[in-house]
């Protein structure tokens, strides 16, 4: 009578676990050294990750509201460009009654034909003389639209403009140049010989920046004084989202027959703006974060199958002892998985302090997807999983006869 | 330690297995290569009852360590049938080769095979790792086998800082960690000055009184004498040497 053996030897998961460690603490430099490959390469990923959207977070936030409200309707090059008579003198009434306009008003630049400004009553001989003063046409709601402050006085209105009163509103540089700070004396300039009542200073603009050198009439003055044909351009501020179909009706409602007269300067999408950024700064991190990973990913293939030479005699050993294929091989993918794992750990701390130490430094509010700190250990366990599996193979299929032998 | 193992019947051939014999080899041959073929061991049949010492001499290449690695499990013959404490270890699957290793052999080598990096007593309880058993109790036991071979106070040290003898005490220990049916010795003398020689031996003695079975291969007739029965191999060609 004969015995039937066991099924196979057995191994407890704690033993496994035991030993596989006790296998990386035998050698904790060269650990380390392998480890810092993954460590460089799954923290360049997570900050690369993080900081690109960190970092197109920060350009949409610096993409604020009135940029993202501006447009600018002028004659296109079909209709013969700046200079085309093509917008209507209603266009600021035409561009309120669309849904979705905060603030309208033409602007345009009114050709005084060489007279020179210079300021009255008082006749300084040591002041500047006659000034050459870009002289700018305005309808009324074009204050609001470009947010203009007034320093003091008032701004013109549309029973200026209907009666073509002879005022003016000046831009805080014209003023200096002017010599002009108050307008509680009614202050007036000649232009040419022309005498024009200044009725407010301005103090800034947040759009149409050019308005800050200038001296602005009223359109209906600028029309019968100095013969203005049509507004330049039209100038609107959309309310938060509606820039795109703003964009699209301003010019059917101001050249009804022929939109295609003119042209929308609007600004683009922000959210596209974010994704071609986001696109550009992964692609480029990426590729640097891949190389790393990669590398990382050889040194512990590399290192594992180093391991594995150098420890025959153990493998011959273990086997002796009654160890199977399959558990030395488990063994030394546990330890290149480990091996892996403490990589993406440490890589995935450095790479969220990396973000947040250059969050810190450029004021930004650091973001990260909350996958990629806890996604980032495993895709280190899984490299250190991959580089360990030709190593681990080549372990199990030693033979004990020949490990032992190979190992003394 | 007798083997945990169901029961089953089979009829061999050649009669069947002595149920007194832990080792039995029936016209084993192992031959390696072949182009040209390199026979190591010629129609060799041994028959070894427990609690027998059995010394294995030779000169250097005559097959010695290739018999032991076959009755250690670590090799399979090409011819013949070895049954090991009843069961037929040329029937066996890889796996059921290394459990019959781990739970029923013990083995200690010429170099000692320690692991350089662990304590003497993680060496020791190595031996119970693939087993499958409980670590509950693990270090007692290893302490247990440790103190059958009087090193007990060098359980916390390093197999480096150990004398020769000193390390093949504990590579012993280990082998005797978990009662194997069998005590295998590779030249267990052969790293040894004499003192240390003269230690392991008394050891050798020591257990073999106590019932264990040993089969030591050497190519010292000092230490083969030591044993309670002589085989010689020339050549692959298993002798039988006259007892003492």
């Amino acid at each position: 009578m004969t015995r039937r053996p066991s099924p196979g030897p057995r191994m407890r998961p704690r033993d496994l676990a035991g030993e596989a460690l006790a296998g990386l603490l035998a050698r904790p430099a060269r650990v380390a050294l392998t480890v810092l490959g993954t460590v460089i390469g799954v923290g360049a990923l997570v900050a690369t990750l993080g900081l690109s959207k960190t970092a197109a977070n920060q350009i949409v936030g610096h993409f604020d509201a009135l940029a993202a409200t501006d447009i600018v309707v002028s004659p296109s090059a079909r209709a013969g460009g700046a200079g085309a008579a093509v917008l209507p003198w209603d266009a600021e009434a035409r561009l309120l009654r669309l849904n979705g306009v905060a603030a309208a008003g033409t602007l345009s630049d009114v050709d005084v034909r060489g007279a020179l400004a210079r300021s009255v009553p008082i006749n300084d001989p040591l002041a500047a003389g006659a000034i050459q003063l870009p002289m700018k046409a305005a309808s009324p709601g074009l204050f609001r639209a470009v947010r203009a402050q007034l320093a003091t006085g008032r701004l013109f209105d549309a029973g200026h403009s209907r009666r073509a009163d002879r005022v003016l509103v000046l831009g805080p540089n014209a003023a200096r140049r002017l010599g002009i700070a108050r307008v509680d004396q009614q202050p007036a300039i000649f232009v040419g010989d022309r005498l024009y009542a200044v009725i407010g200073l301005l103090a800034g603009v947040r759009r149409q920046a050019a308005l800050l050198g200038a001296a602005i009439m009223p359109e209906g003055t600028a029309r019968r004084e100095f013969g203005l044909r049509a507004p330049a351009f039209a100038q609107v501020e959309t309310r938060i989202g509606a820039v795109d179909l703003i964009a699209r009706q301003a010019p059917l409602a101001l050249s009804p027959s022929d939109p295609g007269l003119l042209k929308v300067a609007a600004p683009p999408d922000p959210r596209q703006l974010r994704g071609a950024v986001k696109n550009d700064l992964n692609a480029l991190f990426l590729l640097l974060g891949g190389v790393s990973l990669l590398v990382g990913a050889i040194g512990i293939a590399n290192v594992t199958l180093v391991s594995v030479l150098e420890r025959v005699g153990e493998i011959g050993l273990r086997r002796a002892l009654g160890a199977g294929r399959r558990h030395i091989a488990a063994q030394f993918l546990l330890e290149s998985t480990a091996m892996g794992l403490a990589g993406g750990l440490i890589g995935a701390s450095l790479g969220t302090l990396v973000i947040v130490g250059v969050s810190a430094t450029k004021t930004w509010t650091p973001v990260l997807d909350p996958w990629v700190p806890l996604g980032a250990p495993a895709l280190g366990a899984l490299i250190g999983l991959a580089s360990g599996t030709y190593p681990s193979l080549r372990a199990a299929s030693l033979e004990p006869v020949e490990a032992l032998r190979a190992g003394t | 330690m007798e083997v945990a193992m169901d029961a089953f019947d089979v009829r061999w051939p050649e009669g069947p297995p002595d149920a007194a014999a832990v080792i039995e080899l029936r016209s084993v041959g192992r031959t390696f290569g072949a182009d040209p073929p390199v026979v190591a061991l010629r129609e060799v049949n041994l028959h070894l009852t427990h609690g027998t010492s059995l010394a294995i001499v030779g000169p250097s290449g005559s097959g010695k360590s290739t018999l032991l690695n076959i009755v250690g499990c670590l090799d399979r013959p090409t011819s013949g049938t070895y049954l090991f404490d009843r069961i037929d270890v040329g029937a066996l699957t890889d796996d059921q080769r290394a459990a019959l290793r781990a739970e029923g052999i013990g083995f200690v080598f010429q170099t000692f095979n320690l692991l350089a990096h662990r304590t003497v007593l993680e060496n020791v309880m190595l031996a119970e790792v693939y087993r499958g058993r409980s670590i509950e109790g693990r270090a007692e036991r290893a302490l247990e086998s440790l103190r059958r071979v009087g090193m007990t106070h060098r359980a916390d040290f390093l197999p480096t800082r150990l004398s020769g003898g000193e390390q093949q005490r504990v590579a012993i220990a280990r082998a005797l960690m978990g009662e194997p049916s069998v005590l295998l010795c590779d030249e267990p003398t052969g790293n040894l000055d004499s003192v240390n020689t003269e230690s392991v031996l008394s050891l050798f003695d020591e257990l073999g009184a106590a019932g264990l079975t040993l089969v030591i291969v050497t190519h010292e007739e000092p230490v083969a004498r030591r044993a309670r029965r002589r085989v010689r191999i020339t050549d692959g060609r298993l002798t039988e040497e006259d007892q003492p």
